[in-house]
C-alpha cells in the first residue's frame, strides 16, 4: 500500500498552496541539509517535470529554500525564505531543466561549502510525501512507504554488522536495506527502510560507531 | 501488516459486523500499523482540526494571495448569508463560505492541513464547521468526522489517486468531496453503508473534473472548484440519508475515477497547459503575474 496512515490522507499541517510542490518540496529540501549534516553555504537546485513548469507559481523554490533552513512544512519562515537564507549566508540559484525523468515531480539538489558539496534527487510523489531517488550518484530506491535511515560510511567490514547491531539493541526491526559503494575500499551508503520512526537517541548512537561519516532519517 | 481493509466494501462489511463507526475502524488501523497509541493518534487529529478551525477564522476575516487572484470571497459570502435570504439555504452557503475561507488562506500561503491535499483542503472542514452548527457534535465526534473523512481517502489514495498530476481535480477536489460526504453521513447518525452511498454519489458527479490552474497556481479555479465540492458533499449526504443508493458501487466508482483519470491528457492534469489555464484570459493572466509575452487579452 502506497498510504499506509490516516495522516497521510488527513495532513500534513503546512504552508500552501500545494502538497505536492510546497509540502514535498520543502521535505526534500530537509532531506538534503539533514544528509549534508549542515547549513549549507550555497545551493544550485535544478527542477524537472512539472516542478520545472509550475515552481513560482506553488512556491516550490521558497520551499526548498525553507527545507534547506532546516524549515518543517508548517514552519511560517517559509514564506520569507529567501530573506532567511540571506540572512544565514546561503545563496542559491534554481535552474528549471528540460531533460526527461521518470516523474513529474523531481528535484536534483547541489549543495555545498568551503569543506564539502553533495548532490541529491528527490522527488515529490503527492499528499507531502517524498523520496529520495538518488544521492551523490549513488542509485537509491527509497520507498517512501516507511520510515528510512541513510548511512553514509566507510567501506569496511563490520560497518554494516555495527549497524544491525544497534538497531537489534533498541529492537528497531528492517524490513528492506540495501548497500552500495562506487569502489571498493571507498564511500559507501546504507540505505535501510525500518517499520518505526528512529528517535535521536539511536541515530545519536549510530554516528558514533566506527567508519560512519553520516547518519541521517527520512520520517513516515 | 495487513490492512483492516482495503477498499469501501471492506471497510462498510466490518464496521457493520462489528457494530463500530467507520471512524472506530479507521482508529484501530492507524493504531495497527504505526504502532502508535490511540491517545497520541486522537491528540495528533485534534491538532489537524484546530489548524482547520484557525484556517476557516482567518480565511474569514479576509486574505488575499500574493498574486491577487484570489481573496475576499469568503467574506462576501459569509455578510451575504448574514442577510438571512440565501437561495440554497444557510447550511449550504455557510459550508461553502467556510471551505472557500481555507482555500484562500492556501493560496496566500497560509497554515491549512491538507485534506486529502493542500489544494482540496477546504471541502472537509468547510462541510464539518458548517454541519456542526446543525448537529451540535462533541469535540471528539469532530475529530472522528475527520477519520471517516480519512478512511475514504485511504481508500482512494491506495486504489486510485489523490493527486490533480496523476488524476485530475476528480482525484482531489472529488476525493475530498466524497469524503466529507461520508463523514457528514457518521456525525448525521446515518449507517456505514449510507456513507458508502454517500461518498459514491458524490464522487460520480465529481468525474471527468480536470486540473488545469491558471498559471500553475493553486487558485483558479481550485478556491470555487472547493466550494462547490463541499455543497455537492452536502447534497449527496441528504440524499442517501433520504435512503437514495447509488447504482454504481462505491468502489467501482473509485475505479472509474482512476481509469478516467489514466485516460486524461497531460495538459489537463495539473500542467497549466490546458483548460481554462489554456484561454485568452488565463493566458494573459499568467503572463501579467510571471512576465513574459502577453499571448492572450485580458479583461
Amino acid at each position: 500500500m502506497k498510504f499506509k496512515s490516516v495522516f497521510d490522507i488527513i495532513g500534513p499541517v503546512m504552508i500552501g498552496p500545494s502538497s505536492s510542490h510546497t509540502a514535498g518540496a520543502a521535505r526534500i529540501g530537509r532531506v538534503a541539509r539533514d544528509l549534508f549534516g549542515r547549513q549549507p553555504e550555497w545551493a544550485k537546485v535544478h527542477l524537472y517535470g512539472s516542478f520545472a513548469e509550475t515552481y513560482k507559481g506553488h512556491s516550490t523554490d521558497v520551499a526548498i529554500i525553507g527545507g534547506l533552513l532546516d524549515y518543517d512544512t508548517f514552519d511560517e519562515r517559509i514564506k520569507t525564505s529567501f530573506e532567511e537564507a540571506e540572512k544565514a549566508g546561503m545563496s542559491y540559484e534554481f535552474i528549471p531543466e528540460t531533460g526527461h525523468v521518470d516523474h513529474p515531480n523531481t528535484a536534483r539538489i547541489v549543495i555545498g561549502d568551503h569543506e564539502s558539496e553533495m548532490s541529491m534527487m528527490g522527488i515529490s510523489i503527492g499528499g507531502g510525501k517524498i523520496e529520495i531517488t538518488e544521492l551523490n550518484g549513488f542509485p537509491l530506491r527509497l520507498s517512501g512507504n516507511h520510515p528510512a535511515i541513510l548511512v553514509v560510511h566507510e567501506d569496511r567490514s563490520g560497518c554494516i554488522a555495527n549497524v544491525a547491531n544497534c538497531l537489534y539493541k533498541y529492537d528497531i526491526n528492517i524490513g528492506h536495506m540495501e548497500v552500495s559503494r562506487k569502489e571498493r575500499g571507498h564511500m559507501a551508503l546504507m540505505v535501510i527502510e525500518v517499520d518505526q520512526n528512529v528517535d535521536k537517541e539511536v541515530m545519536d548512537e549510530l554516528k558514533k560507531l566506527p567508519n560512519i561519516t553520516q547518519v541521517t532519517r527520512i520520517a513516515d | 501488516m495487513e490492512a483492516l481493509f482495503r477498499n469501501v466494501r471492506e471497510l462498510v462489511e466490518r464496521a457493520e459486523n462489528e457494530q463500530k463507526l467507520i471512524s472506530e475502524i479507521m482508529i484501530e488501523q492507524e493504531i495497527l500499523m504505526t504502532d502508535r497509541s490511540r491517545e497520541d493518534i486522537m491528540i495528533q487529529m485534534d491538532r489537524n482540526l484546530t489548524v482547520m478551525e484557525e484556517a476557516v477564522e482567518k480565511g474569514l476575516k479576509g486574505v488575499h494571495s500574493v498574486s491577487g487572484l484570489t481573496g475576499g470571497d469568503a467574506v462576501l459570502l459569509q455578510a451575504y448569508r448574514e442577510k438571512g435570504n440565501t437561495l440554497s439555504g444557510d447550511l449550504l452557503i455557510d459550508a461553502v463560505s467556510k471551505a472557500v475561507a481555507t482555500n484562500e488562506v492556501n493560496a496566500a500561503m497560509g497554515t491549512i492541513c491538507a485534506t486529502p491535499t493542500a489544494g482540496s483542503a477546504g471541502v472537509v472542514p468547510g462541510t464539518l464547521f458548517a454541519v456542526q452548527n446543525k448537529l451540535n457534535p462533541t469535540r471528539e465526534q469532530m475529530i472522528r468526522y475527520l477519520f471517516t473523512a480519512g478512511a475514504f481517502g485511504f481508500v482512494v489514495a491506495n486504489n486510485a489517486s489523490i493527486s490533480g498530476a496523476a488524476g485530475g481535480c476528480q482525484a482531489e477536489v472529488g476525493s475530498a468531496a466524497g469524503m466529507a460526504s461520508a463523514a457528514i453521513i457518521e456525525m448525521a447518525g446515518g449507517t456505514p453503508q449510507q456513507s458508502s452511498e454517500a461518498f459514491a454519489i458524490t464522487m460520480k458527479n465529481m468525474l471527468g473534473l480536470v486540473c488545469d490552474p491558471v498559471a500553475g497556481l493553486v487558485e483558479v479555479p481550485c478556491v470555487k472548484r472547493n466550494a462547490m465540492g463541499a455543497a455537492n458533499a452536502v447534497v449527496a449526504a441528504d440524499m442517501a440519508l433520504a435512503g437514495v443508493t447509488s447504482r454504481i458501487p462505491c468502489d467501482e466508482v473509485i475505479g472509474a475515477m482512476f481509469e478516467i483519470g489514466q485516460s486524461m491528457p497531460s495538459a489537463l492534469r495539473e500542467t497549466a497547459k490546458g483548460g481554462l489555464a489554456a484561454t485568452p484570459t488565463g493566458k494573459w493572466l499568467e503572463s501579467k503575474i510571471f512576465g513574459g509575452a502577453v499571448v492572450g487579452s485580458g479583461q
